[in-house]
């Protein structure tokens, strides 16, 4: 661990590692922030990873971090600690535009309670970043902003929807990051990225304040470059919380012990039968397999399992997700906030809603209002959204029968690498199909995270390997995923992204 | 354009028509706070500024629903015998409309808190049971003023303006079964089930039902079948009800209007109408292409509502004595008949009559100057009884005047009006008109005198043993004292004099 | 065929968006394919099963009846894209009823 207090060392450091420098006074927190601005100056007009970047209220809150420790306060475990928000929670000093035209340049008058609980935690936010449009999508090639660049590649996608925090944590523009998943979108920017995220149990974050996609599946949680740090952020901003009724009420599991204690002798991994084969790409499926070899040898029993329902995922998450979206979004209308487009005196309120969302929102997000739409509508009710309700039940249900017989569940996070930027654009059906293995956990809302498991050989970019754990058990999925982060690590002579090319070299260097 | 409806006049349309009703009362909870979030739900506050993200539908809010409102609800439906739900959730109403924040309103749907339970009513001395299909709850809309049309109506109108205070303040939706039988009654009974209901929920303190506040709505469906047919009739919504008077114009202007249609062998429009308060006639609302489809799902942002059976108890524990009881108990304290108490329970003017007695009343002298004076006076201004100028206590005070013997029924009725006018306290317009009884005999006697002298015909028939005609003799001496003799006493001299 | 293309301009008119002809075309088509796809939930026998909304089964979560700190009409109105007299200025508003 570099000792000196260079900006380029400071940016290498994980988390954990930053919090400890600034405790002890090492570094401050404005240094480590000056470091980090230095560095997304360096780097975002290639990455593209922020759509605002907070440098005056980021230095400001790092000065105040250093200020109390002067004063002798206790830090918290992630004080001085900058972090990039995506931008699909609302900041009061920062615009809040979920990655749509239609809300560009919006104002919240409100925190979200995770970006108060950050705050309060002394993490210094360093801007907003980049994301598919409303959450739909898995590359950020549906942003109203263009897309964000994978650092690894920068012709590639960095996954979606919270592609910007994945980016940005893998170029070492921050070294923490929030996104959401409703369908993957933490998990999969995070696989194709090389880095880490989990989707924590749907409710163990709150909510409010987190722009509604999916209500019955949106869950805010972290990205980071090691299992620890990411474990170390989900305790910070998890909890209950009383302006969120589907939080759950119950303490935060211990993420961060069993971060550290890492490891899987005596734990039974299930293998889901169901996520491999056709339309997975041969290297993803090689690491994935070596991971699981991996497993057996660190003292896990593996078995097969077969989760028979996971196969309707995709399909009953493609009528729950844009049904539920088709009405949260209807509220962008014109009327209070946002753009409104057409207003010349003369048009009706209806017609006015129309242009705006019209011209305020992309296509897939159109798209995705006129499915959910659809499927909500009277005489195709059953049919759609109340078949894809009980198929839920039904996937619950195989999770259930699954978590009996083993301790976790492990798959890839998803079928390819990064793609090319371009590659699905106008292909939905192709885009979708990124979600394959995460989908089901965001249906059941039970815990799972994506950790690097190598590189593909066929083109040398990350693999994510996904570990599931039941509701409510979200420190096991840490557990097993530090086991297998430090066995990687030591088999391969240091962490995956210090075999990194392009920006997510720590050595730093734009290309 | 409006239509000019053709009309039969009520009672032919009754003689061939059996009408439908149905109502729809919307009511707003007095809660400190509103459905789903913290802002007060304080009647008349500055424009947009009881609102938060919660209530504006800021992106990122979130719903979180209010206790006090859930029980308020459960009591409605104890109040109303209904059966309370173990387990329910809330809906969400998905349409677009600027005076809504989310574009969708957070109701119930298929799952309401309470259901299928009755309100009896009582109408000209027969008991109407009411069935109550559901009672549930919803958030109520913001209020909209409509900017630039002569009316202040939307149509007409170049734009609105939106203010927030009331969007989310909770509110309580009683559906009733349709309700049949009822025949020439129907008007009636509808405003007697409104009144009633709004004295309930007076009693029960959850809400302070002000229809000209808007605290409580209606909405009023009717439909007409011909006598003797297996099915019912087309039925439409009426809304814009404002007033009790108003529910039962309504209802009477539709039987008309509906008769005129059916006689000309035409269908009844399935549709919603507009009630004018003016001219006492309802007018199309906007035509819509298609029906509202309402895409209802379950709320996923709230958890489901499952009241347990201690807390529904707990609840009917401390349910206040509700106005049937009252009613009961009042009559056999009283000792009035079913009829007036279905009378002044009809009249609205339980609480008033009521008032009266404890100021010392009879209840029989209570109930007639209410429900015979006093209402005459409110028909004519077209307001409820409740808003004339007068307060029981003075009413009781003039009763009191007339037991004494102070004051006769004429000049009681004189007094009332005077209060009315605002002239004052009863003592007070008494003492300032000089409308005193005249009780002083000798003056009495003079005038009987000289009015007998005046009369000999009169006289002789009465002599003659026609003691009706001493009537005759009586109307001349209280047109003499200009109407302020005591009546009784003058008709006693009078016989006294002629004997 | 899963949709047509009136029944795509019927669910944009619905959901209040004014889509030109190519992008009713073009949506009509990727649209029918999805729904194709997603239809697929119907093969599921689930006549018994009871339909999922919450992953950990919650009830009964409410607030007091307390009032709390409310905005201000400045901060209610600040992104307002029209305000007038402290309201919410909107277009002419075609009858609802």
């Amino acid at each position: 661990m570099p000792n000196s207090a260079e900006p380029t060392d400071l940016i290498l450091l994980t988390a954990a590692q930053t919090a400890a420098a600034v405790a002890s006074g090492m570094a401050s927190a404005v240094e480590v922030t000056q470091a980090h601005l230095s560095r997304i100056s360096a780097v975002d007009s290639d990455v593209r990873a922020f759509l605002h970047v907070a440098s005056e209220s980021a230095l400001a809150a790092a000065a105040a971090v250093d200020k109390r420790r002067a004063a002798g306060q206790p830090p918290g475990p992630l004080a001085g600690v900058p972090l990039a928000l995506k931008d699909v929670l609302t900041t009061a000093d920062m615009p809040t535009t979920c990655g749509s035209k239609i809300l560009a340049g919006w104002q919240p008058p409100y925190d979200a309670t995770v970006t108060e609980r950050l705050r309060r935690a002394g993490v210094v936010l360093l801007g907003k970043t980049n994301m598919d449009e409303f959450a739909m999508g898995s590359s950020t090639e549906n942003s109203a902003f263009g897309p964000s660049h994978n650092p690894w590649d920068l012709s590639r996608v960095p996954g979606g929807s919270s592609g910007g925090s994945a980016a940005a944590v893998a170029a070492y523009e921050a070294p923490l990051a929030i996104g959401t998943d409703t369908g993957g979108s933490i998990r999969q920017p995070a696989a194709v990225c090389g880095i880490v995220g989990t989707k924590p149990t749907y409710g163990g974050s709150s909510r409010y304040g987190l722009v509604a996609f999916a209500s019955s599946l949106d869950t805010p949680g972290p990205l980071a470059r090691t299992v620890l740090d990411a474990a170390l952020l989900h305790e910070v901003m998890s909890g209950h919380d009383p302006c969120d009724t589907t939080s759950v009420d119950a303490p935060v599991p211990p993420v961060v012990a069993a971060a550290r204690q890492a490891d899987v002798s005596g734990l039974t991994v299930g293998v889901v039968a169901e996520f491999g084969g056709d339309g997975y790409q041969p290297g993803v499926l090689a690491r994935f397999g070596e991971a699981v070899e991996l497993l057996e040898a660190l003292g896990a029993k593996v078995i097969e399992v077969s989760c028979p329902h996971f196969k309707y995922a995709l399909p009953a998450y493609y009528l729950i997700a844009p049904s539920e979206a088709s009405s949260n979004l209807a509220r962008f209308d014109a009327m209070r906030y946002g753009l409104r487009v057409g207003d010349d005196g003369t048009r009706s309120a209806d017609e006015v809603m129309s242009l705006t969302r019209e011209q305020g929102f992309g296509a897939e997000v159109k798209r995705r209002i006129m499915l959910g739409t659809y499927a909500l509508s009277s005489g195709y009710y059953d049919a759609y959204y109340g078949k894809a309700q009980q198929v839920r039940t039904l996937i619950c249900r195989d999770f259930d029968a699954a978590f009996e017989q083993v301790d976790v569940l492990v798959s890839p996070t998803t079928p390819t690498t990064a793609f090319p930027i371009g590659e699905r654009a106008d292909d939905p059906m192709a885009m979708y199909l990124a979600d394959l293995c995460t989908i089901p956990s965001d249906l059941a809302g039970n815990v799972a995270i994506s950790v690097p498991c190598g590189l593909a050989t066929e083109d040398s970019l990350p693999v994510g390997l996904q570990i599931m754990a039941p509701v409510l058990a979200d420190d096991r999925v840490y557990r097993v995923g530090a086991a297998v982060e430090a066995a990687l690590e030591q088999r391969c002579g240091g962490p995956l992204l210090a075999h990194a090319r392009g920006l997510a070299k720590p050595d730093g260097a734009a290309r | 354009m409006s239509e000019l409806a053709e009309l039969v006049p009520y009672d032919e349309a009754l003689s061939r028509y059996e009408p439908v009703i149905g109502l729809e009362t919307h009511v707003e909870l007095g809660t400190a706070t509103k459905m789903f979030c913290g802002c007060p739900t304080t009647f008349g506050l500055e424009p947009n500024s009881a609102v938060c993200p919660v209530c504006l539908g800021l992106p990122g809010s979130l719903p979180v629903a209010n206790r006090a409102a859930i029980e308020y609800t459960i009591r409605i439906g104890l109040a109303l015998n209904c059966s309370i739900a173990t387990w329910c959730r809330f809906a969400r109403k998905n349409y677009f409309y600027p005076d809504m924040p989310k574009d969708f309103q957070i109701s119930q749907y298929d799952e309401p808190l309470c259901t299928d339970g009755w309100l009896d009513v009582a109408v000209d001395g027969q008991i109407f049971r009411v069935g109550i299909e559901r009672v549930h709850l919803e958030e109520d809309t913001g209020k909209s003023l409509h900017m630039g049309g002569a009316t202040g109506r939307i149509h007409g109108a170049d734009y609105s303006l939106v203010d927030y205070n009331r969007a989310g303040i909770p509110l309580v939706e009683v559906v009733t079964k349709p309700v049949a039988g009822t025949g020439s009654h129907a008007p009636v009974l509808a405003r007697a089930y409104v009144t009633e209901l709004r004295d309930l929920l007076r009693a029960l303190q959850v809400s302070d039902v002000r229809m000209e506040e808007g605290s409580l709505r209606c909405d009023v469906n009717t439909s007409l079948a011909p006598r003797g047919a297996s099915e019912w009739g087309t039925r439409t919504e009426t809304k814009n009800v404002n007033s009790l008077r108003s529910v039962e114009r309504a209802v009477r202007f539709e039987i008309e209007r509906q008769a005129a249609v059916l006689d000309a062998g035409q269908k009844v429009v399935q549709e919603t109408r507009h009630f004018h308060e003016d001219h006492g006639n309802t007018t199309p609302g906007r035509s819509k292409e298609e029906a509202q489809d309402y895409r209802y799902f379950p709320e996923p942002d709230l958890v489901p509502v499952a009241p347990d059976a201690q807390w529904v108890e707990q609840i009917r524990a401390s349910l206040p004595e509700l106005p049937a009881a009252r009613l009961a108990r009042l009559q056999s304290q009283w000792g009035l008949s079913d009829l007036d108490m279905s009378a002044i329970s009809n009249a609205g003017a339980l609480m008033l009559v009521e008032s009266t007695v404890a100021a010392g009343a009879a209840p029989s002298d209570a109930r007639k100057w209410w429900l015979g004076e006093l209402a005459r006076h409110a028909n004519e201004a077209g307001i409820e009884l409740s808003e004339l100028a007068v307060t029981p206590a003075q009413v009781a005070r003039v009763s009191e005047l007339v037991k004494a013997g102070a004051l006769n029924d004429k000049l009681a009725r004189v007094v009332l009006e005077a209060i009315l006018a605002g002239e004052g306290e009863p003592d007070a317009i008494v003492e300032a008109r000089g409308l005193a009884v005249v009780s002083d005999d000798s003056a009495l006697v003079q005038t009987v005198d000289a009015v007998i002298a005046a009369n000999p015909d009169v006289v002789a028939k009465i002599r003659a043993g026609k003691t009706a005609a001493v009537g005759a003799l009586l109307g001349d001496v209280m047109k003499a004292t200009r109407g302020r003799a005591d009546a009784t006493r003058a008709r006693e001299l009078i016989l006294q004099r002629l004997a | 065929m899963s949709i047509t293309r009136d029944e795509v301009a019927h669910l944009a008119r619905l959901s209040r968006l004014a889509l030109s002809d190519a992008e009713l075309d073009h949506f009509a088509g990727q649209l029918d394919q999805i729904i194709g796809a997603v239809a697929r939930v119907q093969e599921v026998a689930a006549d018994q099963i009871p339909p999922m909304t919450h992953a950990v089964p919650l009830v009964n979560v409410f607030r007091d009846d307390v009032v709390v700190p409310c905005l201000t009409p400045e901060q209610a109105l600040s992104q307002a894209p029209a305000a007038e007299q402290h309201r919410f200025r909107v277009p002419r508003i075609l009858a609802e009823d």
